[in-house]
């Protein structure tokens, strides 16, 4: 499924990239969801059958993922439930080095060790065919075995526990609730992810995974019939790498202001109330007069600019060539890295790569080749200082070990290179956002992501947003429309003047980060404080047809 | 055996349907076996090849419907399977939009499988990497590309005596050749049904060509410039349009084809008159599928997943500028009292017989565009969307190109582009779809971007 089949099943117009593993899996009743997958005892005994296939026929090193992927979507408009689906895939991924290349083979729905040690075999077979093209043999970064181990998510409320019915009138009480406050159509949505993933290599590895993300999702449009005019405004939640809890509202996840935000509980209905306002709003607002403005970027729409412009060009394998015939190369060329004075960003500007941050999307305990996942700097005080890379990569940067962050979408797809959540670090003095906006003559504020684009070596971007407001000599003036903004990322991040402390700090994120051909999708988060960039060129985008 | 006869076929469906007891059911089987390598740095980087066979299981008691879905075929899965459906469908709730389901509907006949894609295998794949990766190497530049093979059939079948069965195959390639020093990068896309039409030598050398020409490229002013969009760029802004041709969407007032005070723009001249879109499932060239509305390559269908069973017909959607047909679910167009069209499977826009070159040739000042990349819309109202040319842009005067430009980001709507349409050459094949390449006066370059 790609994105335009998300879109039209969600009725959403924002927000998602592409479905993971929808495509793969089977339709199932709700109560599957939560019925438990093959006891860890059997997944060892199937992945040692693998391995031992794998060994057996040649292959000096095998890793196997047994993998089971549950997805559930809710989905809504105005006071009509348009669908619910339950999904779940099941099948053995199988990856292989021989003749120094890789292999791989995957079967759905295997259940016993004759199905798997045929893959293993058929994994073998593949990378010795494919060696008569290789350039250069496979080296690996070196990586201990951890032996039985496990990792799950710190989740409060799996959200395949509460009742379809419960989460259906959430959604008719939302949508209830925007209609009431103005808007003429609403479509919304829950979506909730379950991943279990089991783990063994030929290092001496047997890891057992519980992955939960959720995602609640709205468009409220507001029209005015006389000028044919319409006006949307999408949730300001974030996908999170959490159950049900993500809905449990407290106070101290509000963060107060021109309009709420949230942190790590999300207040649908409270959202849903002011988006339903505020798209009515937007339809008599000003439209933005083109130029230079200083920004004010929220963390609700600083992540996207993150991902694109810092999490993107920072891939090992784009900037190595890997991605140039779909996603492109980068311009973070290994030259600038190595120069070890190359400046990305202002001396305000720290960016760090993290797989173990709570809550966010990208978080594991191990990744999925077998790595154990951590923290580091990709640009540290405004300087490239690394990339994000994987076991076949490291020794190309002078790295010990990998990164940690080599992810597969299913069972069935090879895994690779993807994104770690990368965030930007927030400022070591204290600055609230008022402070921050005191200071700004002529000034746009920006909540909520909104249309995206970069070049293929991520130069150039253009960002909209949710939300824009005015600012004119240290106060906020009103609502704007029209509003994008263009720059080039390394005179962008140069641009950055300020950074909120970590009172401000939140995580924005995509569930569909595509990548590869055959394209997969992956789900990361970034954090920010508020920042500031200063004199960018905003232009306006009204046309008439 | 993924891919079954229409015979085999039709008995699974017929089997499946003598198990049901609920007020409709309805059986989607599909197969298909897919293969593909891909490469970069002149190397094989990962080929695999998969099969599928999956049957989909829809119950509807009233206007409540449950949907499961298996890969066994024994009597006991499948009898299993139409009980799970019919249990989800009585847990569900009422859907208030749902539609009966369609009785046997006439299919059009259409040739969209061919035997010698069929046959395709590794080595096969291999071979075709190898004629690509090759004159790349030997001419010291750097290919990355992908290839995709799929073979593969759909049928369908309701207990209202609805049946259609469909085989098709198709093959997508493309391929980016840059040169070693990173200042010049090209590239090339085809898709067909048959892969003996498809040379990918020949692709690949327009790529090389692509590359070699765009080194050193020279920075312009941004600006409104005449362009020609190559098929491959025109095909991206063209099928985001054809994607907002959703009938609802215009009537509820959140399209560009809704109007000032209420209704739609259908029956309003919003082209140039030279714009003439339509689609035709049984066109040679890109064979559709004789059934749609379940989402379709344009979506529209809602609901998500396989058909609903509608037969695709040949449908004018713009002549001579004017809109003359939306696409509709069945709900709204029952609700509308309009026929309830599917979205298409591929879109025609018809061209002219000028060949890109004799374009170029007539062309005093302009831009060749290759190819738009990371489009995405920026206003649904206007239909204004972002985004960059890549892979070869190049400047041209006097009907000559001049020498190579450096890569623009532009903002543009498709609507106000076909408004200053100056003329449309040779369609070509892109993506399921025949475009011309285009020549457009008044093309808004924002910004320029060092990309190469």
């Amino acid at each position: 499924m790609n994105r335009r089949d998300f879109i039209q099943i969600a009725g959403l117009s924002t927000g998602a990239f592409m479905l993971p593993g929808f495509a793969n899996g089977r339709t199932v009743s709700p109560e599957a969801l939560l019925e438990p997958g093959l006891d860890v005892a059997v997944k060892k005994r199937l992945a040692d059958a693998a391995l031992n296939a794998a060994k057996s026929k040649g292959a000096t090193y095998a890793d196997v993922r047994i993998g089971r992927y549950l997805n559930q979507f809710v989905i809504t408009r105005e006071d009509k439930v348009q669908n619910i689906v339950n999904t779940e895939s099941y099948g053995v991924g199988i990856r292989v080095i021989a003749n120094g290349c890789w292999g791989f083979a995957a079967v759905a729905d295997a259940k016993s060790d004759v199905q798997i040690a045929k893959a293993a075999e058929d994994a073998v077979a593949i990378a010795k065919a494919n060696s008569k093209l290789m350039k250069q043999p496979v080296e690996l970064a070196p990586q201990k075995g951890f032996g039985e181990v496990s990792w799950k998510a710190p989740i409060k409320k799996n959200a395949f526990e509460v009742p379809v019915k419960e989460k259906v009138e959430l959604l008719l009480g939302v949508n209830d609730a925007a209609m009431k406050n103005g808007a003429n159509y609403v479509n919304s949505i829950l979506f909730m992810v379950n991943e279990q993933k089991y783990f063994a290599s030929t290092d001496g590895s047997y890891i057992d995974q519980d992955i939960h993300r959720m995602w609640p999702n709205f468009t409220v449009t507001a029209i005015d019939p006389a000028s044919g005019k319409f006006q949307t405004r999408n949730a300001l939640s974030s996908p999170m790498g959490m159950g049900y809890d993500y809905l449990q509202v407290n106070p101290k996840d509000k963060v107060t202001g021109v309009t709420t935000r949230y942190n790590m509980g999300y207040d649908m209905l409270e959202d849903i109330t002011a988006g339903a306002q505020q798209a009515k709003m937007k339809l008599s607002a000003k439209s933005v007069e083109a130029g230079k403005y200083d920004l004010i970027l929220d963390p609700s729409h600083l992540w996207l600019t993150i991902h694109e412009s810092v999490g993107h060009p920072l891939e090992l394998d784009r900037v190595l060539g890997y991605e140039a015939n779909f996603a492109g190369t980068s311009f973070a060329t290994l030259d600038k890295w190595q120069s070890k004075n190359f400046k990305y960003g202002s001396d305000k500007v720290t960016l760090i790569a993290d797989k173990t941050q709570v809550g966010s999307l990208g978080a594991v305990g191990w990744d999925d080749e077998g790595v154990n996942t951590k923290k580091w700097d990709l640009v540290k005080d405004g300087v490239l200082v690394n990339y994000q890379a994987i076991r076949d990569q490291a020794k190309i940067i002078g790295e010990k070990e990998s990164h940690g962050c080599c992810y597969a979408d299913s069972w069935s797809s090879v895994q690779f290179q993807r994104m770690a959540n990368v965030s930007l670090a927030s400022g070591k003095t204290p600055l609230s956002v008022e402070d921050m906006i005191k200071d700004v003559k002529k000034g746009i504020y920006i909540i909520g992501d909104g249309s995206f684009s970069i070049d293929q070596q991520r130069y150039n971007f253009q960002f909209g947003g949710q939300l824009f407001y005015e600012i004119k000599d240290g106060k906020i003036v009103g609502m704007l429309k029209d509003v994008a903004y263009q720059s080039n990322t390394q005179e962008f991040w140069n641009s950055c003047v300020q950074v909120c402390d970590d009172r401000d700090y939140r995580l924005g994120g995509s569930f569909f980060d595509g990548k590869g051909q055959p394209s997969q999708s992956s789900a990361v988060s970034h954090g920010s404080s508020t920042a500031r960039f200063a004199g960018v060129n905003v232009i306006n985008t009204a046309r008439k047809i | 055996m993924a891919v079954l006869s229409k015979e085999e076929a039709k008995q699974i469906i017929d089997k499946v349907l003598a198990f049901s007891k609920a007020d409709e059911t309805s059986a989607n089987l599909d197969g298909s076996r897919t293969g593909n390598i891909r490469y970069a740095r002149n190397s094989v980087s990962t080929s695999g090849e998969t099969t599928n066979l999956s049957l989909s299981v829809t119950s509807v008691f009233g206007k409540k419907s449950g949907t499961a879905t298996i890969n066994e075929f024994d009597d006991k899965s499948l009898e299993k399977t139409v009980r799970r459906a019919e249990e989800i469908a009585k847990l569900a709730p009422e859907n208030p939009e749902y539609v009966g389901m369609l009785g046997q509907q006439n299919y059009l006949d259409i040739k969209s499988f061919a035997a010698s894609t069929d046959a395709i295998n590794p080595d096969f794949r291999a071979e075709a990497a190898f004629k690509s990766i090759d004159p790349c190497s030997k001419k010291d530049l750097t290919a990355a590309g992908y290839w995709e093979d799929s073979t593969g059939f759909t049928a369908i079948g309701n207990t209202k005596g609805l049946f259609g069965y469909n085989a098709a195959t198709s093959v997508d390639f493309s391929i980016t050749v840059r040169t070693n020093d990173g200042l010049g990068s090209g590239y090339a896309v085809r898709d067909v049904n048959d892969v003996s039409k498809l040379d990918v030598a020949l692709a690949t050398e327009v790529a090389i060509q692509k590359a070699q020409a765009s080194s050193k490229a020279r920075a312009l002013e941004p600006g409104k410039y005449t362009v020609i969009l190559e098929p491959t760029a025109a095909v991206d802004l063209l099928r985001n349009m054809m994607g907002s041709m959703d009938g609802r969407n215009a009537d509820e007032g959140r399209s560009f084809l809704g109007k000032k005070g209420g209704g739609t723009r259908l029956g309003e001249k919003l082209f140039d008159e030279r714009v003439n879109i339509y689609s035709d499932p049984q066109n040679l060239e890109i064979p559709g599928s004789p059934f749609g509305g379940g989402g379709g390559r344009f979506g529209g269908g809602g609901g998500g997943g396989g058909s609903d069973g509608r037969a695709q017909e040949k449908v004018v959607w713009v002549e001579n500028g004017v809109v003359k047909n939306m696409y509709y679910s069945r709900y709204w167009a029952e609700k509308k009292g309009v026929k309830a069209i599917p979205p298409p499977s591929g879109f025609i826009f018809a061209g002219g017989n000028e060949s890109l070159a004799e374009m170029i040739k007539g062309t005093e000042k302009g831009i060749l565009v290759t190819r738009l990349w990371y489009i995405r819309a920026v206003d649904p109202q206007t239909l204004l969307y972002t985004g960059l040319t890549r892979d070869g842009t190049f400047y041209i005067e006097n009907g000559v190109i001049k020498y190579p430009v450096k890569n623009f980001r532009f903002n543009e709507s498709p609507v106000i582009m076909l408004n200053n349409l100056e003329a449309a050459g040779k369609p070509m094949r892109q993506g399921g779809n025949l475009v011309p390449p285009l020549k457009i006066r008044d093309f808004t370059f924002t910004s320029l971007s060092d990309a190469v």
